[in-house]
Protein backbone atom coordinates (compact mmCIF):
# COMPACT_ATOMS: atom_id res chain seq x y z
CA UNK A 1 0.00 0.00 0.00
CA UNK A 2 2.94 2.57 0.68
CA UNK A 3 4.14 1.74 -2.70
CA UNK A 4 0.97 2.56 -4.72
CA UNK A 5 0.41 6.23 -2.90
CA UNK A 6 3.87 6.85 -3.17
CA UNK A 7 3.34 6.24 -6.91
CA UNK A 8 -0.29 7.93 -6.97
CA UNK A 9 1.55 10.97 -5.38
CA UNK A 10 4.30 11.27 -7.73
CA UNK A 11 3.22 13.23 -10.41
CA UNK A 12 5.64 11.55 -13.42
CA UNK A 13 3.71 7.89 -12.51
CA UNK A 14 0.75 8.88 -14.33
CA UNK A 15 2.31 10.11 -17.66
CA UNK A 16 0.92 7.03 -19.44
CA UNK A 17 -2.23 5.83 -20.48
CA UNK A 18 -5.12 6.00 -18.19
CA UNK A 19 -5.80 2.06 -18.93
CA UNK A 20 -2.00 0.74 -18.76
CA UNK A 21 -2.33 -1.05 -15.41
CA UNK A 22 0.77 -0.67 -13.24
CA UNK A 23 2.17 -3.92 -13.36
CA UNK A 24 3.08 -3.49 -17.12
CA UNK A 25 5.79 -1.89 -19.02
CA UNK A 26 3.75 -0.87 -21.51
CA UNK A 27 0.50 -1.47 -23.50
CA UNK A 28 2.05 -3.83 -25.94
CA UNK A 29 2.84 -6.03 -23.08
CA UNK A 30 -0.39 -5.43 -21.40
CA UNK A 31 -2.08 -6.66 -24.53
CA UNK A 32 -0.50 -9.40 -25.06
CA UNK A 33 -0.76 -10.65 -21.69
CA UNK A 34 -4.18 -10.32 -22.09
CA UNK A 35 -4.71 -12.08 -25.50
CA UNK A 36 -2.65 -15.21 -24.00
CA UNK A 37 -5.10 -15.52 -20.67
CA UNK A 38 -8.02 -15.08 -23.49
CA UNK A 39 -6.32 -17.95 -25.47
CA UNK A 40 -5.60 -19.75 -22.34
CA UNK A 41 -9.52 -19.56 -21.40
CA UNK A 42 -10.54 -20.44 -24.88
CA UNK A 43 -8.65 -23.95 -25.03
CA UNK A 44 -10.02 -24.74 -20.95
CA UNK A 45 -13.56 -23.87 -24.23
CA UNK A 46 -12.50 -26.50 -26.59
CA UNK A 47 -11.88 -29.09 -24.52
CA UNK A 48 -15.55 -28.21 -22.43
CA UNK A 49 -16.75 -29.27 -25.66
CA UNK A 50 -14.54 -31.66 -26.97
CA UNK A 51 -15.80 -33.69 -23.96
CA UNK A 52 -19.44 -33.63 -25.46
CA UNK A 53 -18.01 -34.16 -28.90
CA UNK A 54 -16.34 -37.28 -27.84
CA UNK A 55 -19.71 -38.45 -26.57
CA UNK A 56 -21.13 -37.94 -29.88
CA UNK A 57 -18.41 -39.90 -31.61
CA UNK A 58 -18.79 -42.37 -29.56
CA UNK A 59 -22.75 -43.06 -29.62
CA UNK A 60 -22.31 -42.65 -33.35
CA UNK A 61 -19.84 -45.49 -33.86
CA UNK A 62 -22.45 -47.80 -31.63
CA UNK A 63 -25.72 -46.10 -33.07
CA UNK A 64 -24.97 -45.40 -36.90
CA UNK A 65 -28.66 -46.19 -37.63
CA UNK A 66 -29.80 -44.14 -35.00
CA UNK A 67 -27.86 -41.24 -36.38
CA UNK A 68 -28.93 -41.42 -39.63
CA UNK A 69 -32.51 -41.48 -38.76
CA UNK A 70 -32.13 -38.64 -35.82
CA UNK A 71 -30.43 -36.43 -38.43
CA UNK A 72 -32.84 -36.18 -40.20
CA UNK A 73 -35.20 -34.64 -38.02
CA UNK A 74 -33.47 -31.86 -38.03
CA UNK A 75 -34.24 -28.84 -40.52
CA UNK A 76 -31.61 -28.84 -42.84
CA UNK A 77 -33.12 -25.30 -44.24
CA UNK A 78 -33.49 -23.50 -40.48
CA UNK A 79 -29.52 -24.77 -39.54
CA UNK A 80 -27.87 -23.93 -42.96
CA UNK A 81 -29.69 -20.13 -42.54
CA UNK A 82 -28.65 -19.97 -38.81
CA UNK A 83 -24.44 -21.01 -39.91
CA UNK A 84 -24.88 -17.67 -42.60
CA UNK A 85 -26.28 -16.17 -39.78
CA UNK A 86 -23.15 -16.53 -37.88
CA UNK A 87 -20.79 -16.34 -40.11
CA UNK A 88 -21.95 -13.36 -40.76
CA UNK A 89 -21.93 -12.34 -37.55
CA UNK A 90 -18.32 -13.33 -37.50
CA UNK A 91 -17.29 -10.81 -40.19
CA UNK A 92 -19.32 -7.90 -38.36
CA UNK A 93 -17.66 -8.86 -35.29
CA UNK A 94 -14.05 -8.63 -37.10
CA UNK A 95 -14.90 -5.25 -38.76
CA UNK A 96 -15.84 -3.92 -35.09
CA UNK A 97 -12.36 -4.91 -33.59
CA UNK A 98 -11.03 -3.23 -37.13
CA UNK A 99 -12.84 -0.26 -36.69
CA UNK A 100 -11.95 0.06 -32.67
CA UNK A 101 -8.02 -0.74 -34.10
CA UNK A 102 -8.19 2.54 -36.65
CA UNK A 103 -10.25 4.41 -34.04
CA UNK A 104 -13.69 4.88 -35.89
CA UNK A 105 -15.59 4.84 -32.88
CA UNK A 106 -19.19 5.69 -34.60
CA UNK A 107 -18.24 2.66 -36.98
CA UNK A 108 -17.23 0.14 -34.12
CA UNK A 109 -21.17 0.78 -31.92
CA UNK A 110 -22.84 0.34 -35.70
CA UNK A 111 -20.64 -3.37 -36.65
CA UNK A 112 -20.83 -4.53 -32.76
CA UNK A 113 -24.89 -3.38 -33.25
CA UNK A 114 -25.26 -5.48 -36.00
CA UNK A 115 -23.15 -8.33 -34.81
CA UNK A 116 -25.47 -8.45 -31.93
CA UNK A 117 -28.36 -8.00 -33.89
CA UNK A 118 -26.81 -11.45 -36.13
CA UNK A 119 -26.54 -13.45 -32.77
CA UNK A 120 -30.34 -12.44 -31.51
CA UNK A 121 -31.25 -13.92 -34.85
CA UNK A 122 -29.24 -17.16 -34.80
CA UNK A 123 -30.95 -17.50 -30.67
CA UNK A 124 -34.51 -16.88 -32.50
CA UNK A 125 -34.19 -19.50 -35.66
CA UNK A 126 -33.09 -21.88 -32.83
CA UNK A 127 -35.98 -21.52 -30.16
CA UNK A 128 -38.18 -22.11 -33.19
CA UNK A 129 -35.94 -25.19 -34.03
CA UNK A 130 -36.14 -26.38 -30.10
CA UNK A 131 -40.44 -25.30 -30.06
CA UNK A 132 -40.71 -27.55 -32.94
CA UNK A 133 -38.96 -30.44 -31.49
CA UNK A 134 -41.14 -29.40 -27.92
CA UNK A 135 -44.78 -29.63 -30.30
CA UNK A 136 -43.42 -33.26 -32.08
CA UNK A 137 -42.57 -34.55 -28.62
CA UNK A 138 -38.51 -35.26 -29.28
CA UNK A 139 -37.16 -33.55 -26.17
CA UNK A 140 -35.52 -36.81 -24.41
CA UNK A 141 -37.65 -37.76 -21.69
CA UNK A 142 -40.32 -39.33 -20.21
CA UNK A 143 -42.62 -37.76 -22.70
CA UNK A 144 -40.68 -38.40 -25.85
CA UNK A 145 -42.25 -40.19 -28.71
CA UNK A 146 -40.47 -41.62 -32.08
CA UNK A 147 -41.86 -43.60 -34.82
CA UNK A 148 -39.92 -46.53 -35.35
CA UNK A 149 -37.19 -49.35 -34.27
CA UNK A 150 -34.02 -47.05 -33.25
CA UNK A 151 -36.04 -44.47 -30.92
CA UNK A 152 -34.60 -45.52 -27.99
CA UNK A 153 -31.14 -45.09 -29.60
CA UNK A 154 -32.63 -41.56 -31.76
CA UNK A 155 -33.27 -39.98 -28.21
CA UNK A 156 -29.42 -40.29 -27.02
CA UNK A 157 -28.49 -38.83 -30.62
CA UNK A 158 -31.10 -35.73 -29.65
CA UNK A 159 -29.78 -35.65 -26.21
CA UNK A 160 -26.73 -34.94 -27.57
CA UNK A 161 -27.84 -32.20 -30.19
CA UNK A 162 -29.61 -30.68 -27.42
CA UNK A 163 -26.81 -30.78 -25.10
CA UNK A 164 -24.58 -29.41 -27.75
CA UNK A 165 -26.47 -26.56 -29.25
CA UNK A 166 -27.63 -25.97 -25.77
CA UNK A 167 -24.59 -25.60 -24.74
CA UNK A 168 -23.36 -23.64 -27.45
CA UNK A 169 -26.64 -21.23 -27.66
CA UNK A 170 -25.70 -20.74 -23.71
CA UNK A 171 -22.47 -19.18 -25.23
CA UNK A 172 -24.01 -17.03 -27.73
CA UNK A 173 -26.40 -15.71 -24.70
CA UNK A 174 -23.66 -14.93 -22.26
CA UNK A 175 -21.58 -13.19 -25.58
CA UNK A 176 -24.80 -11.39 -26.12
CA UNK A 177 -24.31 -10.00 -23.07
CA UNK A 178 -20.74 -9.44 -23.41
CA UNK A 179 -21.22 -7.20 -26.52
CA UNK A 180 -24.06 -5.46 -24.90
CA UNK A 181 -21.13 -3.90 -22.58
CA UNK A 182 -18.59 -3.66 -24.98
CA UNK A 183 -21.08 -1.75 -27.37
CA UNK A 184 -22.53 0.21 -24.37
CA UNK A 185 -18.30 1.13 -23.79
CA UNK A 186 -17.54 1.76 -27.47
CA UNK A 187 -20.37 4.61 -27.28
CA UNK A 188 -19.10 5.93 -23.80
CA UNK A 189 -15.47 6.19 -26.28
CA UNK A 190 -13.44 4.09 -24.28
CA UNK A 191 -11.80 2.70 -26.85
CA UNK A 192 -8.93 4.13 -28.97
CA UNK A 193 -6.16 3.13 -31.37
CA UNK A 194 -4.37 2.87 -28.44
CA UNK A 195 -6.21 0.40 -26.17
CA UNK A 196 -9.05 -1.66 -28.11
CA UNK A 197 -8.70 -4.93 -25.88
CA UNK A 198 -12.02 -5.37 -24.56
CA UNK A 199 -13.01 -5.44 -27.79
CA UNK A 200 -9.98 -7.83 -29.56
CA UNK A 201 -10.88 -10.19 -26.35
CA UNK A 202 -14.84 -10.12 -26.77
CA UNK A 203 -14.36 -10.61 -30.57
CA UNK A 204 -11.85 -13.49 -30.06
CA UNK A 205 -14.93 -14.99 -27.70
CA UNK A 206 -17.40 -14.38 -30.24
CA UNK A 207 -14.67 -16.26 -33.20
CA UNK A 208 -14.43 -19.18 -31.16
CA UNK A 209 -18.31 -19.78 -30.67
CA UNK A 210 -19.12 -19.23 -34.49
CA UNK A 211 -16.03 -21.88 -34.66
CA UNK A 212 -18.17 -24.68 -32.48
CA UNK A 213 -21.36 -23.94 -35.03
CA UNK A 214 -18.93 -24.77 -37.70
CA UNK A 215 -18.30 -28.15 -36.80
CA UNK A 216 -21.80 -28.85 -35.05
CA UNK A 217 -23.63 -27.67 -38.04
CA UNK A 218 -22.20 -30.51 -40.45
CA UNK A 219 -21.91 -33.41 -37.46
CA UNK A 220 -25.69 -32.68 -36.33
CA UNK A 221 -27.58 -31.81 -39.67
CA UNK A 222 -25.75 -33.10 -42.29
CA UNK A 223 -23.00 -36.17 -41.95
CA UNK A 224 -25.37 -38.88 -41.89
CA UNK A 225 -28.25 -37.35 -43.93
CA UNK A 226 -26.74 -39.06 -47.25
CA UNK A 227 -27.16 -42.72 -45.87
CA UNK A 228 -30.79 -42.78 -46.36
CA UNK A 229 -30.35 -42.07 -49.82
CA UNK A 230 -29.11 -45.65 -52.26
CA UNK B 1 -0.88 -0.13 -29.91
CA UNK B 2 1.17 -2.25 -32.87
CA UNK B 3 -1.97 -4.61 -33.07
CA UNK B 4 -1.88 -5.71 -36.87
CA UNK B 5 -4.78 -3.94 -38.99
CA UNK B 6 -6.16 -6.22 -41.97
CA UNK B 7 -7.55 -4.62 -44.81
CA UNK B 8 -11.15 -4.44 -44.92
CA UNK B 9 -10.84 -6.75 -48.37
CA UNK B 10 -9.28 -9.31 -46.57
CA UNK B 11 -12.39 -9.78 -44.10
CA UNK B 12 -14.61 -9.77 -47.25
CA UNK B 13 -12.69 -12.06 -48.81
CA UNK B 14 -12.49 -14.66 -46.04
CA UNK B 15 -16.16 -14.48 -45.28
CA UNK B 16 -16.35 -15.01 -48.92
CA UNK B 17 -14.45 -18.74 -48.72
CA UNK B 18 -16.42 -19.43 -45.71
CA UNK B 19 -19.81 -18.68 -47.47
CA UNK B 20 -18.48 -21.11 -50.58
CA UNK B 21 -17.26 -23.79 -48.18
CA UNK B 22 -20.73 -23.87 -46.36
CA UNK B 23 -22.41 -24.11 -49.80
CA UNK B 24 -19.96 -27.15 -50.94
CA UNK B 25 -20.73 -29.05 -47.78
CA UNK B 26 -24.48 -28.39 -47.81
CA UNK B 27 -24.23 -29.85 -51.37
CA UNK B 28 -22.49 -32.40 -50.82
CA UNK B 29 -24.76 -33.84 -47.38
CA UNK B 30 -27.19 -34.91 -50.05
CA UNK B 31 -24.52 -37.30 -52.10
CA UNK B 32 -24.41 -40.45 -50.58
CA UNK B 33 -19.99 -41.39 -50.73
CA UNK B 34 -20.41 -44.00 -47.96
CA UNK B 35 -18.36 -44.08 -45.64
CA UNK B 36 -16.14 -40.73 -47.12
CA UNK B 37 -19.16 -38.24 -46.08
CA UNK B 38 -18.13 -38.07 -42.59
CA UNK B 39 -14.01 -37.53 -43.11
CA UNK B 40 -15.52 -34.84 -46.20
CA UNK B 41 -17.66 -32.77 -43.89
CA UNK B 42 -15.14 -32.93 -40.42
CA UNK B 43 -12.39 -31.66 -43.75
CA UNK B 44 -14.34 -28.37 -44.68
CA UNK B 45 -15.25 -28.03 -41.04
CA UNK B 46 -11.49 -27.65 -40.07
CA UNK B 47 -10.75 -25.87 -42.94
CA UNK B 48 -13.69 -23.21 -42.43
CA UNK B 49 -12.47 -23.43 -38.89
CA UNK B 50 -8.23 -22.91 -39.82
CA UNK B 51 -9.62 -19.66 -42.19
CA UNK B 52 -11.53 -17.91 -38.75
CA UNK B 53 -8.51 -18.73 -36.37
CA UNK B 54 -5.78 -17.59 -38.83
CA UNK B 55 -7.94 -14.24 -40.32
CA UNK B 56 -10.70 -13.39 -37.94
CA UNK B 57 -9.12 -14.39 -34.65
CA UNK B 58 -5.44 -12.73 -36.04
CA UNK B 59 -3.23 -15.85 -34.93
CA UNK B 60 -1.38 -15.27 -38.38
CA UNK B 61 -0.12 -11.76 -37.07
CA UNK B 62 -0.25 -12.96 -33.51
CA UNK B 63 3.12 -13.91 -31.15
CA UNK B 64 4.66 -17.34 -31.21
CA UNK B 65 3.41 -18.09 -27.61
CA UNK B 66 -0.35 -17.42 -28.74
CA UNK B 67 0.44 -19.61 -31.72
CA UNK B 68 1.29 -21.96 -29.30
CA UNK B 69 -1.32 -22.12 -26.66
CA UNK B 70 -3.71 -21.85 -29.43
CA UNK B 71 -1.80 -25.24 -30.92
CA UNK B 72 -2.07 -26.86 -27.47
CA UNK B 73 -5.79 -27.08 -27.71
CA UNK B 74 -6.30 -29.07 -30.99
CA UNK B 75 -3.43 -31.12 -29.92
CA UNK B 76 -5.01 -32.15 -27.00
CA UNK B 77 -8.27 -32.48 -28.55
CA UNK B 78 -6.58 -34.97 -30.88
CA UNK B 79 -5.05 -37.04 -27.71
CA UNK B 80 -8.78 -37.30 -26.65
CA UNK B 81 -10.20 -38.55 -29.55
CA UNK B 82 -7.26 -40.60 -30.33
CA UNK B 83 -6.80 -42.84 -27.97
CA UNK B 84 -10.45 -43.02 -27.45
CA UNK B 85 -11.03 -43.97 -31.13
CA UNK B 86 -7.87 -45.87 -31.15
CA UNK B 87 -9.91 -48.50 -28.31
CA UNK B 88 -13.20 -48.48 -29.46
CA UNK B 89 -12.73 -48.91 -33.57
CA UNK B 90 -10.24 -51.25 -33.08
CA UNK B 91 -12.04 -53.97 -30.90
CA UNK B 92 -13.43 -56.18 -33.72
CA UNK B 93 -9.63 -56.46 -35.66
CA UNK B 94 -8.77 -59.47 -33.36
CA UNK B 95 -10.96 -61.62 -31.25
CA UNK B 96 -9.32 -64.00 -29.23
CA UNK B 97 -10.59 -67.64 -28.84
CA UNK B 98 -13.45 -67.16 -26.71
CA UNK B 99 -13.57 -63.63 -27.08
CA UNK B 100 -16.71 -61.87 -28.56
CA UNK B 101 -16.28 -58.50 -30.72
CA UNK B 102 -17.74 -55.54 -28.21
CA UNK B 103 -20.73 -53.10 -29.58
CA UNK B 104 -18.41 -50.66 -30.89
CA UNK B 105 -16.96 -52.78 -33.58
CA UNK B 106 -20.09 -52.18 -36.20
CA UNK B 107 -19.08 -48.66 -37.84
CA UNK B 108 -21.13 -49.18 -40.88
CA UNK B 109 -24.80 -49.15 -41.75
CA UNK B 110 -26.42 -52.41 -41.80
CA UNK B 111 -28.77 -54.66 -40.25
CA UNK B 112 -27.18 -56.54 -37.64
CA UNK B 113 -25.72 -59.84 -37.98
CA UNK B 114 -27.33 -62.63 -35.89
CA UNK B 115 -25.70 -64.18 -33.02
CA UNK B 116 -25.61 -68.23 -33.83
CA UNK B 117 -26.85 -70.49 -31.07
CA UNK B 118 -24.69 -72.06 -29.22
CA UNK B 119 -25.52 -76.08 -29.60
CA UNK B 120 -24.80 -78.92 -27.62
CA UNK B 121 -25.02 -77.28 -24.41
CA UNK B 122 -27.79 -78.72 -22.56
CA UNK B 123 -26.33 -82.43 -23.42
CA UNK B 124 -22.88 -82.36 -22.18
CA UNK B 125 -24.31 -80.54 -18.62
CA UNK B 126 -26.47 -83.15 -17.35
CA UNK B 127 -24.45 -86.13 -17.59
CA UNK B 128 -21.48 -84.91 -14.52
CA UNK B 129 -24.69 -83.78 -12.47
CA UNK B 130 -26.72 -87.48 -12.72
CA UNK B 131 -23.73 -89.54 -12.13
CA UNK B 132 -23.80 -88.87 -8.10
CA UNK B 133 -27.00 -89.84 -7.36
CA UNK B 134 -26.23 -93.50 -8.30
Amino acid sequence: MPEIAAAHADPGAHAHHPALQHHFQTLEQQQEASTLGMWIFLVTEVMFFGGLLMAYLLYRVWYPLAWSEGSLELDIRLGGFNTVVLIGSSLTMALAVRSAQTGAQKATVRWLLLTMALGLTFLVVKFFEYREKYLLHHIPGPNFQFEGPEAAHVQIFLSLYFGLTGLHALHMVVGFCILAVITWMAHRRRFSPEWYTPVELSGLYWHFVDIVWIFLFPLLYLVDRAHHLS
Amino acid sequence: MSGHVSPKTTYYAIFGALMVLTAITVTIAFINLGPLNFPVALGIAILKATLVILFFMHVKYSSQLTKLICGTAFFFLFVLFGLTLSDYLSRGWFVAPGGTAAAGTRVTIGPPAPIAEPAGQTETDTEPQTAPER
